[in-house]
């Protein structure tokens, strides 16, 4: 405990801190062995992507783990099939392992299929997949010629690369079903939204700010995804991608293919969210488009903005971490921070390249840290450090900014509050002051010190003080 | 370096039945009720002082894990991996593992390094014992003999059995690596030794209590993630969290007094922690069910007093007495009540066994387990509910969905994985097992003894009755 924290030698170079001089962060590589990484692998990045369409049938080819983990855990919503809720797994047994798993999953697929009636299957491919050698296309191949719906195999073996490329493999297989619908009735003032994965209604929230500009969102990818319109989402004018990491693969194999633009964008923070509205009533030109959008913009940062005052006033000065998946979420956050009056001391992410932590060293302020794919005691040490109020993590993150005495606010796909969007914006104020506001750190032992509040003899000791 | 593994063959968890196959259902599986067996070996790991575990493969596994256990605990739990790339997928895993042992010790100076293995390093036939003796060769830049950790590898592919045999795997594993290992002339006292099971933090310090009622005051319980996985708040980061069964507390269990092992279906395993002691030391081994309900638990008391000597405690045999008085209580609230209860073998023995005694019918036993041993391990215990009852290895959430419709339970009893079915059925749902992930309090659902029991018993009955007033036109309060 009182040792001190160590950085690996072999991760020094991934941490940087702005406003110094120095070489770019080193990132985009495999995590150091025996690193405890935050990351996930190339499977997890392509069932984050893909999970949210709901009428689709996902099928994980492998032993059980790869299934059961990502079961039911993400905030995804769909308004109306629940299919994409459940976990369905070939549980790969011994002897599927030695004489291969191809027949297995033939037919769990068929009877799935008959079951489930599904519009779509995907198939998820997992590391021994990889290595037993299934022929998992040809499976698909003849299933689908046999169940007259798409079966799209998906290459997911964990160990082959990092979740970006899981990301790239997802679409790669959504890219299968584009141009496969019918694009009439599709206005010219169209979008699809991409990237925004509906966690807690989120797409519906963005949705609804296009269409009150009269602007027609042909699909969201995958947010309540619905596999007919992922289909016919080539006859969309424009791409909106968010979340860059995960859908810029595709939106470029659209441009390429199609010749839809697109552009990038964040839906979190009054900012980024107005930034959006705006570039896309520029896309499509005309002063009464970009009348409309003001109209959003005005209407809805009226509603939000004397409560966010009054937290800010509360929030004022204090610090914040955030480690989170993708960099363009990372820059959305820090910007959010800053409206709630908050200063960003320690940033970092799984899967930013190095241009990404170019913007990030100059948009932070000076002695803020920069970080490539850290692991707990970095993290750890780099809130000590900084003597951060509040963490923005996921779930991996959050017992060691709660084990320190820090509030916390989940940023990840398994949460359960709208953070989009104006109205995000609120909700995300309301959590973050929620959270940094608490009494409780009062009692912590890393702050009790401060407030002189110690246990005494016969006194409880401050565990039990919280409790 | 003592490397266990060097010498002992690798710990493989037994698989019975048809080749691992479930006869209804041959083709995959629906909303699992089981999880992988690494996860197990982690969760057992956690239970030793100072110990990291290190998961050999690919990086997800070990994250996956990870965000599962920590949703469960609500605590830090960190699992290295050797992170697998394609290269060493072809080429192997020799350097991927040396490099991580490097740097988990030198991060995290751990007391013990525990190495599981994952379906890929599995599929690839990794050869553990030599590469761990490569590295005790080989490693040049290491601390002093008696400050680098000990290295006890564990198998555990998940293409045969589930997170419940890789849990006893990997505490079988720990047990051959470390008992017995004493350096010569120590002389450590003779406790009684306890394998509990994948039972609760609050349970684990319930069975310290329990024994220091019986005169034991210092016990070695295997694995302890009482204050591991259940801990206080932090004044500073700790690198592995304080608490565990210590590496001397393991090395002398060859002297054990006696060794208490816990869990019906376990019992009956060939092989177990228990099973090694007994056979290498000769330590007397009690194989019991997990102490739910009065019958497992007066079980339990009695191989505590042929061990210790002495006789039933007052403060316990008062415990017992007001069991007993709430059996009755409630009796009538309870008769004829159907539950289907799933999860863990030995969990799901234990309640049954448990449930049998008030008038409640499990009409479902479902475990996500294929081992074969499961409905012998009930009606052995609880010969009343043979033939009256159905019992399902290997099963799934998408199985026990099936069977709702004819069973028509009145509640389920399991992990919260059941939520969603509880809640079509509109039928309560008695949380306890692993996870519960949409509850506070994980950690401190007890389940042992007579008064863990009390607790599960006041939860079962409250539940039916809540549900049978909230279902109520009337709504009384009075009941
Ligand atoms: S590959 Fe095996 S060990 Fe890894 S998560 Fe999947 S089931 Fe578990
Ligand atoms: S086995 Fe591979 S695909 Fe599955 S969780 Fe582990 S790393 Fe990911």
């Amino acid at each position: 405990m009182t040792q001190p924290l160590e950085i690996l030698p072999s991760r020094a170079a991934s941490i940087v801190e702005a406003g110094q001089a120095g070489g770019s962060v080193r990132c985009g590589k495999v995590s150091v062995a025996g690193s405890v990484s935050q990351r996930a692998c190339v499977f997890c990045g392509s069932r984050v992507v893909l999970y949210p369409i709901a009428d689709a049938l996902h099928l994980v080819h492998g032993p059980i783990g790869c299934a059961a983990y990502t079961w039911d855990i993400r905030g995804a919503q769909s308004s109306g099939p629940q299919l994409f809720r459940n976990s369905f797994s070939t549980d790969l047994q011994e002897l599927d392992v030695i004489y291969g798993g191809e027949q297995k999953l033939e037919r769990a697929l068929r009877e799935l299929i008959a079951k489930h009636k599904p519009k779509a299957a995907f198939v998820y491919g997992t590391c021994i997949v990889g290595l037993i050698g299934d022929d998992v296309a040809a499976v698909c191949k003849r299933l689908s010629a046999e169940t007259g719906i798409p079966v799209l195999p998906v290459a997911s073996e964990g160990f082959k690369g990092t979740k970006k490329d899981g990301y790239k493999a997802a679409c790669e297989a959504l890219y299968k079903l584009i141009g496969t619908g019918d694009t009439s009735e599709i206005s010219p003032l169209s979008i699809n939204l991409m990237g925004d994965f509906n966690i807690a209604g989120e797409s519906w929230v963005i949705r609804e700010y296009f269409e009150r500009m009269g602007i027609q969102v042909v699909a969201t990818i995958t947010g309540d995804g619905r596999v007919d319109a992922i289909r016919r989402c080539h006859g969309a004018k424009l791409n909106l991608v968010q979340c860059s990491g995960s859908m810029t693969h595709l939106a470029k194999k659209m441009h390429e293919e199609h010749g839809i633009p697109f552009k990038r964008v964040s839906f979190f923070g009054i900012e980024d969210m107005s930034a959006a509205l705006y570039d896309v009533a520029k896309f499509f030109g005309g002063e009464e488009l970009m009348d409309k959008a003001r109209a959003v913009v005005r209407d809805e940062v009226a509603k939000i903005y004397p409560q966010l005052r009054a937290w800010r006033d509360d929030l004022h000065g204090k610090k914040a971490a955030v480690y989170v998946g993708g960099a363009f979420k990372a820059f959305s956050l820090v910007r959010a921070l800053r409206t709630l009056g908050m200063r960003t001391a320690v940033v970092g992410t799984q899967t930013g390249d190095a241009d990404d932590y170019n913007t990030l060293r100059e948009m932070c302020d000076p002695g803020t840290i920069i970080v490539d794919d850290s692991n707990p005691i970095e993290l750890a040490k780099f809130c000590l450090e900084q003597d951060v109020d509040l963490f923005i993590g996921g779930v991996k993150e959050r017992p060691i900014a709660y084990k320190l005495g820090i509030g916390f606010c989940d940023h990840n796909h398994e949460r359960k509050e709208c953070l989009a969007g104006f109205v995000g914006m609120l909700n995300f104020g309301r959590e973050v002051h929620a959270s940094v506001m608490s009494p409780v750190w009062n009692f912590v032992p890393r702050r009790a010190a401060k407030h002189a509040i110690t246990p005494t003899a016969g006194a409880p000791k401050s565990k039990e003080a919280v409790a | 370096m003592s490397c266990s593994s060097c010498t002992n063959q690798p710990v493989t968890p037994e698989v019975f039945g048809a080749e691992g196959e479930h006869p209804d259902f041959p083709n995959g599986s629906t909303n699992p009720c089981k999880l992988c067996t690494p996860l197990g070996a982690c969760l057992a790991f956690k239970g030793i002082a100072g110990a990291v575990p290190l998961l050999h493969g690919s990086q997800g596994c070990a994250t996956y894990i990870r965000r599962y256990l920590i949703s469960h605990f609500r605590e830090p739990v960190d699992i290295a991996s050797t992170n697998f790339s394609e290269d060493t997928a072809v080429f192997g895993g020799r350097k991927n593992l040396h490099t991580a042992l490097d740097n988990v010790g030198r991060q995290y100076r751990p007391a013990l390094v525990g190495i599981a293995t994952t379906c890929l390093s599995e599929t690839m036939g990794e050869n553990m014992p030599m590469l761990l003796g490569e590295y005790r060769a080989e490693a040049r830049d290491l601390p002093p003999e008696a400050e680098r950790p000990e290295l006890v590898h564990v198998s555990t592919p998940s293409f045969k059995g589930t997170h419940a045999s890789g849990f006893h795997a990997a505490v079988r594993a720990i047990v051959t690596a470390l008992a017995g290992t004493e350096s010569p002339g120590a002389t450590a006292e003779s406790r009684l030794a306890i394998f509990p099971g994948m039972v609760s933090p609050e349970d684990l310090r319930h069975l310290r209590d329990f024994c220091a009622a019986w005169g034991e005051d210092a016990i070695t319980l295997v694995p302890d993630y009482s204050e591991t996985l259940d801990g206080p708040s932090w004044a500073d980061f700790i690198r592995t969290p304080p608490g565990g069964t210590t590496i001397d507390e393991l090395r002398a269990l060859s002297h054990a007094k006696a060794a208490l092992e816990l869990g019906h279906s376990l019992a009956t395993a060939p092989i177990t922690a228990g099973t090694h002691l007994k056979t290498k030391f000769s330590v007397p081994l009690h194989r019991l069910g997990l102490p739910i309900g009065v019958r497992a638990n007066d079980a339990f008391c009695t191989a505590l007093a042929e061990a210790t000597g002495r006789e039933l405690p007052e403060r316990i045999a008062a415990e017992r007495g007001r069991l007993l008085d709430s059996y009755v209580d409630a009796h009538k609230y309870l008769a004829g009540k159907k539950a289907i209860v799933y999860g863990e073998d030995d969990l799901v023995a234990g309640l049954t066994v448990f449930l049998a005694e008030t008038g409640v019918v499990p009409v479902l036993v479902a475990s996500g387990e294929r081992n074969g041993r499961l409905a012998e391990a009930i009606f052995t215990a609880a010969p009343e509910l043979r033939n009256r009852i159905e019992v399902r290895e290997g099963s799934d959430f998408g199985e026990i969905e099936q069977r709702i419709e004819e069973l028509k339970p009145d509640m389920l009893i399991g992990s919260s994985k059941g939520y969603k079915l509880a809640r079509s059925l509109g039928v309560p749902l008695v949380r306890c097992g692993f996870p519960v992930h949409d509850r506070l309090g994980a950690q401190r659902i007890r389940l042992l003894g007579y008064g863990g029991t009390q607790q599960l018993f006041d939860r079962i009955v409250n539940a039916l009755l809540e549900a049978k007033q909230e279902h109520s036109d009337i709504g009384y309060s009075y009941l």
